[in-house]
């Protein structure tokens, strides 16, 4: 089906409207087939056929169409379809959406050509991910545990601090036996703040050249937010199973890839679905996040840590909310965290890792991590109802039980979730669980035994009797 | 390439998994076709003349007008034989596996192989002699299949006659078995249109309780075998875990694990974990009385509206061999969103939410597709096919149309809560707004197949959690510091029930199967604690006097004991209740 077809080229396209360009008579013309469309006095647009038809072929142009005159335009079927180009070469570089060099230097040769539209994995050759990544981040490695092969998003609000936080992962992520690794960088219609935001902190790192960057931002086109994140994940993937790198791939913004989903829906006049994003989204998004994962007799691995910006702050909105249908939990950020000066600001009662229990346990992390992130998870979830019962009944209304559940979750969020930059490493995480639970009186520890408890103990007397 | 010839069926239009063409005035509704020299697959939905709109079951990226069609003649059905146990299929019935050997880690379109291995060969035991005369659906002979099943193999229902001679011994899915009179033969296995239901000799009344070896569910909301339920909840409720719980411990003999539009990873750990989890009845692997039955959400859409329709076909095809088969759907929901996708492109009316309005009727006509039954054919098997449907909610609001077409039609409602996985109270059955219609004639029979007690508890642990919602209510407005002992004693009592009975982790090795007799047990038990409770206010102790804490953590160590210790920890609990309040024994 991929085979190229000759290319041919027509005069005069029937109709255009927003980024759709309408043509008639197009010969053999081919679904996902790359168009070039030239103006005279213009430069020249590119465009990919997303509805192949006898009466009209329905072109779907990158660039800005404003001044098109269809008539008067000339446009090529190239015979090919969207491609891209793969390699070890791009690590170091930059590009843009559409894989421009953004750099200054040469196009890439690269060592491959994959289509955009990468073939599903098929899902017997796909090996359960179950390597432990640690992120350096209490909120993620203790409670929401990232494994290779996963897809992780953001969710994130307005003004909060995601893209910090997928930086400070990506700086201090470590492989759990240091082999070679990569990041994949796209940005999708995010500002050049924001990108800069994220580049800086990562250059400092030194991690630049084990990465490839995609750079799709807000003042650049936004049909071409369709093809970025697809060039991305096509390199990733290469990057991974041919060369046996393990790469981390940040998408950012998934919001801004949905709304131009949305705009060429609202152009060919689909009938939409919730709040006007197409019925389809659910099936195109997972046509990018389930492209992660781990594959058998493979060395490399592609996870997904995409972010999103929940509109008004609500998880019911179709973007956040098919995106948790799609992917393997979601790390959630809050503003009430963001606003009282803990960072990361992740609220870890909404926040979820689906596949932490095939991340940690023995051999893993620790034997125990199970039981002491759920009695962790118990002991703020009990102080975030009493938290909520104050708003009704006043502090006096509360039992002394439930002040001091309160007074723990509080704790439980400046001291474990807050670490500003601080990196910690899996030890340090869960010590500093199990010194808020050296608070919490014996009847309050449910989910532990006497034997955990006991075991607990005698550790903590052999670190003392060795600092004495 | 060579001139076509005029008429030929060709195509005219292809976009998303959608395609039209002309030449097709003799084509015939859902009628399979072949779409240019690598042969995708795809299906008649509609016919003008002579044209006619095909959904595409394959990828159709890089698809170009003008290819040529060949027309099957015949719809799509599925293989069914010996063999289907422990593979993987997608949503046309391609071998997954193979299909890996064939053309790689990726899924290319085009790429086929036959659903049942053609070199695979099957010990076939005839269990009629010649001169015989067989009828739809009667048995003629068996294969034993992964080291233990029987797989009876059965006549076709549109076949008949008088056997001439039978084929005994190794045989493969291509030679024949059998030779009747009229110089027909019979295969090990045969084909079945995957939209029509096979017929049966008459349905049965659900009277039989389908264990699902979850308290929450066994206890409080039991379904009948050939019972249908729907599982609706918001993403990350649970809804996976339950299907994969039910599908390893529930009480089949053949689970058809249908993943429609969900995660990759999850069916790389179904299969994964099902391979090395033994059955808790038979000690066989897990993975030996399951089909898996593949359409992850990135491969093509038409095939996933198809996946249910080949899954349920199999599950019939072992309940017409006398089986309870289970079907697991996860999630009918993107089966209903496959329909909507392609119904836009077909420019149909849309209805609620641009939800086909024909959504409500398929989704019932799939549901009549479970049921115990009993078989066609001779012998008077008693077969069923039982249906668990996970339903993904937009925004967990059980409002939209999906949840409300299987609603209409489902006989069980298992809710899940946000709120409750949050609290992570798992399964997070939401036990106010679930309902079973079969928990009366389920209770009967529990009372007769476990415990006379049964039905009892059930009824007064129903009744204490309706009180508890009662109170928390009263408590959030006044703080629990102020209710009367005998109310914050009812309010402990449920939380420990909720927590110890209700609660069930997927993850607790000694626990994710709960048989009857623990459940009874547990709910007995932190019953008898709440009375002793009761009993002891009564007496004049004060709710801080009682040592509730001491006697949760004595429960929570009976229901996670190892079977064999079960009884000691029991026993435990029960001297625990003794002790609840000192001032008792004194
Ligand atoms: N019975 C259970 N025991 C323990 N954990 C559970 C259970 N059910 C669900 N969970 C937790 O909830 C998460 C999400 O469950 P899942 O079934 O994948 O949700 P859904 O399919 O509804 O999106 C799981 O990864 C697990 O952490
Ligand atoms: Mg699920």
């Amino acid at each position: 089906m991929t085979a190229t077809r000759i290319a041919r080229t027509y005069r005069g396209a029937r109709a255009a409207a927003g980024p759709l360009v309408y043509l008639s008579g197009a010969q053999r013309a081919a679904l996902g087939e790359w168009v070039t469309l030239n103006a005279p006095g213009q430069p020249p647009l590119r465009g990919q056929i997303i509805e192949a038809g006898h009466d009209v072929s329905v072109v779907q142009v990158l660039e800005d169409t404003l001044g098109l005159a269809p008539a008067g335009i000339e446009i090529t079927l190239t015979g090919e379809l969207a491609n891209a180009v793969v390699g070890r070469d791009l690590l170091g570089r930059a590009l843009s959406g559409a894989q421009d060099p953004r750099d200054g230097q040469p196009r890439p040769i690269g060592e491959a050509i994959r289509p955009l539209w990468g073939a599903p994995l098929n899902p017997t050759r796909r090996l359960p991910p179950s390597d432990f990544i640690e992120t350096g981040i209490s909120a993620i490695d203790g409670m929401n545990t990232l494994v290779r092969g996963q897809k992780l998003p953001v969710f994130s609000g307005p003004g909060l601090p995601a893209l910090e936080l997928a930086a400070t992962i990506v700086e201090n992520a470590r492989a759990p036996r240091g082999e070679p690794f990569a990041v994949v960088f796209c940005a999708i219609g995010i500002t050049e703040r924001e990108t800069r935001t994220f580049l800086d902190r990562f250059a400092a790192s030194g991690a630049l050249e084990r990465s490839v960057l995609y750079l799709n931002q807000a003042q650049d086109p936004t049909i071409e937010r369709l093809l970025a994140p697809r060039a991305a994940l096509a390199c990733a993937e290469h990057l991974a199973f041919v060369h046996g790198l393990h790469v981390l791939v940040v998408l950012a913004d998934i919001t801004h890839y949905c709304e131009a989903l949305r705009e060429v829906a609202a152009a060919r006049e689909e009938v939409p679905g919730r709040r006007g994003y197409p019925g389809y989204m659910y099936t195109d998004l997972a046509s990018l996040f389930e492209r992660a994962g781990v594959v058998k007799d493979k060395p490399g691995s592609v996870t997904q840590l995409p972010i999103l910006t929940m509109p008004d702050d609500d998880i019911t909105h179709p973007i956040p909310d098919l995106t948790g249908y799609i992917t393997e939990g979601q790390v959630v950020l809050s503003r009430e965290l963001h606003r009282r000066g803990i960072f990361p600001p992740v609220d870890v009662l909404p926040s979820l890792s689906r596949l932490m229990n095939a991340g940690i346990g023995k051999g893993r992390t620790v034997p125990e991590h199970r039981i002491w992130a759920d009695q962790l998870y118990a002991i703020y979830a009990r102080g975030r109802e009493a938290r909520m019962m104050v708003a009704i009944v006043g502090e006096a209304g509360l039992s002394p039980a439930d002040r001091r559940a309160l007074a723990l979750a509080e704790a439980f969020e400046r001291e474990l979730i807050h670490q500003g930059t601080k990196r910690r490493t899996i030890d340090e995480t869960l010590e500093a669980g199990w010194k808020l639970m050296d608070r919490v009186p014996r009847e309050d520890l449910i989910k532990l035994s006497d034997q955990l408890l006991a075991s607990r103990q005698e550790q903590r007397a052999a670190a003392k009797k060795k600092e004495a | 390439m060579s001139p076509l010839k005029k008429n030929a069926p060709r195509l005219t239009r292809v976009v998303g998994a959608l395609a039209e063409a002309t030449g097709m005035r003799e084509a015939k509704l859902n009628e399979l076709v072949r779409i240019g020299d690598s042969g995708l697959l795809a299906e008649v939905l509609r016919i003008t003349g002579d044209r006619a709109t095909l959904q595409v079951f394959e990828e159709t990226m890089g698809v170009a007008l003008e290819e040529p069609l060949t027309r099957e003649g015949l719809p799509l059905a599925v293989e069914l034989g010996p063999g289907l146990l422990g593979s993987v299929i997608d949503g046309i019935g391609r071998p997954l596996t193979e299909l890996a050997v064939r053309s790689g880690d990726f899924l290319l379109p085009g790429a086929d192989a036959p659903t049942i291995d053609r070199a695979r060969r099957f010990a076939f035991t005839p269990t009629i002699s010649e001169g015989a005369t067989i009828g739809p659906g009667d048995v003629v002979g068996t294969v034993v299949e992964r080291g233990a099943f029987e797989h009876r193999i059965l006549v076709p229902p549109d076949r008949q006659g008088v056997i001439a001679k039978l084929f005994a011994g190794e045989r493969t899915v291509e030679e024949p078995i059998a030779e009747l009179t009229d110089g027909s033969t019979l295969f090990l296995t045969h084909r079945w249109p995957v939209r029509r239901p096979r017929p049966i000799a008459a349905r049965l009344d659900a009277s039989r309780p389908f264990l699902t070896g979850q308290r929450v569910f066994d206890f409080l909301f039991p379904i009948a075998e050939g019972g249908t339920v729907a599982v609706p909840g918001g993403f990350g409720t649970g809804k996976t875990v339950i299907e994969q719980s039910l599908a390893k411990y529930a009480e089949a003999d053949v689970v058809v694990y249908i993943g429609c539009g969900e995660r990759g990873n999850e069916m790389a750990e179904v299969l994964h974990e099902f391979g090395r989890l033994k059955d808790p009845r038979t000690g066989r692997a897990v993975l030996d009385r399951t089909v898996l039955v593949v359409n992850t959400s990135n491969m093509p859409v038409a095939a996933r509206e198809s996946s249910i329709y080949l899954g349920l076909t199999i599950a019939e095809y072992f309940r017409d061999q006398g089986y309870r088969a289970a079907v697991m759907a996860d999630s009918l929901s993107r089966w209903a969103e496959a329909l909507r996708e392609i119904g836009s492109r077909l420019q149909e009316m849309p209805g609620e939410e641009g939800y086909p309005t024909y959504l409500a009727s398929r989704a019932a006509k799939l549901h009549e597709r479970a049921g115990r039954v009993r078989c066609l054919g001779a012998g008077n098997r008693e077969g069923s096919v039982t249906l668990i449907s996970a339903v993904s909610p937009p925004g967990g609001d059980f409002s939209e149309p999906v949840t409300q077409a299987c609603l209409r039609v489902a006989g069980a409602l298992w809710a899940l809560d946000p709120a409750l996985a949050h609290q992570r109270q798992f399964p997070a059955v939401d036990w106010h707004t679930s309902y079973s219609l079969y928990s009366e004639a389920m209770g009967a029979a529990f009372d007769a197949s476990c415990d006379p007690g049964w039905s009892k508890a059930r009824a007064t642990i129903v009744e204490l959690l309706q009180r508890d919602g009662e109170l928390r209510e009263v408590a959030s407005v006044v703080g629990p510091e102020a209710l009367e002992d005998p109310d914050r004693l009812l309010l402990q009592a449920s939380a420990i029930i909720r927590e110890i009975v209700l609660g069930q982790s997927a993850y607790d090795v000694n626990d994710a199967y709960s048989p009857p007799a623990k459940t009874y047990r547990l709910a007995r038990v932190s019953l008898e604690l709440f009375e002793a409770g009761k009993a002891a206010l009564k007496k004049g102790a004060t709710y801080g006097e009682l040592d509730l804490s001491g006697a949760r953590r004595a429960l929570a160590m009976m229901r996670d004991a190892p079977a064999v210790d079960f009884e000691a920890r029991a026993n435990d609990v029960t001297a625990r209740i003794t002790g609840l309040w000192r001032g008792a024994s004194s």
